[in-house]
């Protein structure tokens, strides 16, 4: 059974917040269930595909974020609880429907999870998210340690029915990948169907139901103000002159710093769980008994504004302070040193930090930037695009996924960068507004997830461009989560479909299409210059499994390869490849043949054809 | 209860998150608080992968510079890049077995001198514990049981409110039960290295 089924109640268990999440869903009999992975969120979806294989509880990856939120509010509509979840940035793509979501409402409890990522651990930005719930004038409710964030989630599944609207759970990465231990609650049962009752005049926005759905909204959101006031996630701390109002992880790192700074006495701590819509009259009761107030929160100034705003209305002069240059930041994410550093700076204690070792003297140390794996096949077609493409002048606008990783030396692949699908669209602009040949790269679950659209232009509009699809079976970067190309019966699983890139390439009516395999690189390489050769839309589908995802399928393994004499020390490998099963011994290339795939590429590419198989069934370097 | 920082380092794949899965179920056991907090986004593209593990009564799921009392490391030069967040009153635990970056072989970087290395650690810190504890994990008979040794070594120091029950304890629960007497020999290895050293 898996371990978030165990019922009993009362159990302590060590979880990460991501599986601590998902184990308060099952509380919460929350039994519609679906996601666009996204990191810091992509284990709590995992933790729902694997109860979903022994339980009627439904789980979907699906195409998209939106289509994710489509798909569970549909349920919430039957009153079945459904839970969608997904990155910061995913909400962006899903801001389309959550945005009117909150004016149709739903009936069963909806829980819309956002896991922001401050720092920027595996994102392209850091924005926060807090604002889509001032935005969508829908609650948000945010925990502040791993045991909290499976209490709260119960919470926000009673929370979204009394009110009948979804309801925005915002974590972030420390919240999502910290561990802690967790007791366990009740297991609610599950009800998996539930009905439709037509209403149309209430659940479909045409203008004359929308502007009274609106009026609705605004109903809500004053009834949800009065829950904020009362809510056992908005909590005050202390009966101290001086305030501090914070929110999420940051209120760990403030109630440590309150402890070793020693002052506990003279601290009022607001902790706001419920942040939007704000409990007005707690937060003026709280500024009425301070003198001054430092705001702690990660990202914008959300509180801080708030506060400053709700002073006003009360007449309160008192100094509110929080981002400012010689205190917090909007930059990334906060530590407790920091916050002990700033809280004593702000009520004017004496602190001195203890004395981090002296780096001074420390020689520079060479970067260890996360690469493609040994035998990717990404590095392979990369090669062979970078070949095919020699004497050109080129862009090459790149997508989000493990390929992005191909921005760095030696491979230098990546131009230009906005969003998932963005190299679909963003290769149209350069074809056209610069004389230079453009080659983009996407990879296939990135394709379906919103790289289509683009296509679809480039095609419409007639720009000159290639797109190399980079389709290596799953959706690798975030950890192997299936998407519609991949074939489910080799992950034993029944009952899906599958689409094929190429049928939907060649339906779309891209006029020059490629199936490559990376590995032979002649023939690629061949095929990759005809491609770029043709005036117009041309698609390039580089078909090869992602290794790691093969290793997990126990797919036979390819021979290790090992440099013999015949090496001359052209070093090409090394300096067109740098695949991680090199290394140098003694000022020659070796292969490691413990991490070597097999997957020739370097042999093929060696001018002396000095790289050649392990013979022996020994594995040697 | 006193507070306890610990931060492990790690290039990926070198088993990192099972150790600190030992550690959280020993802690677990032995009734001791613990919060912990990973980056393992990258983990298995070979970017370093950096563990807090904070065992008493402290809130905070991480550790700020100079505030860890025993540092971690599974590769020397990580070990080195990561020797900020001690002090004066550190532990530091280190493999000397490196694993080296491709930037190096690329030409873009060098690689620290293991011997500069253990000097520069050891005159800033309490108390330095390096060896090979790759070789040792291969003489455990599995090279993959790195993260046993050094929880073995980690244990001996006595920093952490974890005692060497508790730890193999977790082990039986967290590791396969195929490779739970390597693991234990692994253990009891880093236990003697640490002796020595």
């Amino acid at each position: 059974m898996h371990k978030l089924l165990t019922n009993q109640p009362g159990e302590r268990m060590l979880l990460l917040g991501n599986e601590a999440i998902a184990r308060g869903a099952i509380e919460a009999g929350v039994a519609f269930t679906s996601t666009y992975p996204g990191t810091p969120s992509s284990e709590l979806s995992l933790n729902f595909f694997q109860i979903s294989k022994e339980s009627d509880l439904y789980f979907e990856y699906s195409t998209n974020e939106k289509v994710s939120v489509e798909v569970a509010a549909a349920a919430a509509a039957c009153g079945v609880r459904s839970m969608a979840m997904m990155k910061h940035v995913g909400l962006n793509v899903a801001a389309d429907a959550l945005m009117t979501l909150a004016y149709v409402g739903v009936k069963g409890g909806m829980v819309i999870l956002t896991a922001d990522d401050p720092a920027m651990f595996s994102s392209q930005n850091e924005q926060d998210n807090r604002y889509y719930a001032k935005l969508s004038g829908l609650p948000m409710l945010e925990p502040s340690t791993v045991d909290e964030a499976r209490a709260i989630v119960a919470y926000a599944f009673d929370l979204s029915e009394k009110l009948q609207e979804p309801v925005l759970l915002r974590t972030t990465t420390r919240i999502n990948h910290s561990s802690g231990a967790v007791t366990l609650g009740d297991i609610r049962p599950r009800r998996t169907k539930g009905s439709f009752t037509k209403d149309p005049l209430n659940l479909v926005p045409v203008p004359v139901v929308a502007r009274k759905l609106h009026v609705k909204l605004l109903q809500n959101l004053a009834k949800a103000r009065e829950l904020s006031e009362q809510s056992p996630y908005n909590i005050v701390e202390g009966r101290g002159r001086w305030g501090i109002l914070c929110n999420g992880v940051s209120y760990n790192y403030v109630k440590d710093a309150v402890a070793e700074l020693k002052i506990a006495d003279q601290v009022t701590i607001l902790r706001i769980g419920f942040s939007h819509p704000l409990p007005v009259r707690m937060i003026q009761n709280f500024l009425k008994g301070c003198e001054k107030v430092l705001v702690v929160e990660e990202g914008e100034p959300y509180l801080e504004e708030s506060a400053k705003t709700y002073a006003q209305e009360a007449g309160l002069t008192l100094p509110i302070r929080g981002k400012a240059p010689d205190l917090f930041s909007q930059l990334y994410e906060y530590d407790p040193a920091m916050v002990r550093k700033h809280i004593a700076a702000c009520f004017g204690l004496s602190y001195t930090a203890p004395a981090q070792v002296d780096l001074s003297d420390v020689p520079p140390l060479p970067q260890r930037p996360p690469t493609l794996c040994a035998g990717c096949s990404h590095r392979a077609t990369y090669y062979e695009v970078r070949k095919a493409a020699e004497g050109l002048d080129t862009v090459f606008p790149s997508d989000i996924g493990c390929y992005t990783l191909g921005l760095l030396p030696p491979l230098s692949m990546a131009d230009y960068l906005l969003c998932m699908g963005s190299s679909t669209g963003t290769v149209g602009g350069f074809s056209k507004a610069c004389d230079r040949k453009v080659i983009s790269f996407i990879g296939d679950s990135t394709f379906f997830h919103s790289g289509i659209p683009g296509l679809v232009n480039a095609v419409f509009n007639n720009h000159d461009l290639t797109l190399v699809i980079l389709d290596n079976g799953i959706t690798a970067m975030t950890g192997h989560q299936p998407n519609p190309a991949v074939d489910m019966a080799q992950l034993k699983l029944e009952g899906y479909g599958r689409v094929s890139i190429e049928a939907v390439v060649r339906a779309i009516g891209v006029p020059h299409v490629t199936v490559i395999k990376p590995y032979k690189v002649k023939k690629s390489i061949d095929a990759i210059k005809e491609a770029v050769a043709f005036k117009g839309v041309s698609v390039i589908i580089s078909q090869e499994l992602c290794v790691l995802y093969a290793n997990s399928l126990k797919l036979p393994r390819r021979k290790p390869f090992h440099v013999s004499d015949k090496c001359r020390n052209h070093r090409d490998c090394m300096d067109h490849l740098a695949c991680p099963a090199f290394y140098v011994w003694e000022g020659r290339i070796k292969i490691d043949a413990n991490l070597c795939t097999g997957c020739a590429l370097c042999a093929q590419i060696c001018p002396e054809n000095a790289i050649l198989p392990v013979k022996d069934a020994a594995k040697k370097g | 209860m006193d507070t306890k920082r610990l931060v492990m380092v790690a290039v990926g794949g070198q088993g990192n998150l099972l150790a600190s899965s030992v550690l959280g179920e020993a802690a677990l056991l032995a009734g001791v608080p613990m919060r912990m907090s990973e980056i393992h986004g990258m983990a298995q593209r070979g970017g370093v992968v950096e563990s807090a593990l904070i065992f008493g009564d402290a809130q905070s799921p991480i550790i700020s510079d100079g505030d860890a009392d025993v540092l971690m490391g599974f590769e020397p030069a990580e070990t080195l890049r990561a020797l900020g967040k001690c002090n004066a009153r550190s532990v530091v635990i280190t493999n000397l077995a490196p694993l080296m970056p491709f930037t190096v072989n690329i030409g873009m970087g060098v690689y620290p001198d293991l011997k500069k290395l253990q000097e520069m650690i050891r005159a800033k810190t309490a108390r330095l514990i390096a060896f090979n504890a790759t070789t040792l994990a291969r003489e455990a008979g599995n090279v993959l049981s790195v993260n046993m040794v050094l929880l073995g070594a980690l244990t001996q120091t006595g920093v952490l409110p974890l005692t060497a029950e508790h730890v193999k304890a977790a082990m039986r629960r967290k590791t396969k039960a195929a490779f739970l007497d390597g693991n234990l020999k692994a253990f009891e290895m880093g236990v003697a290295a640490a002796q020595n050293s």
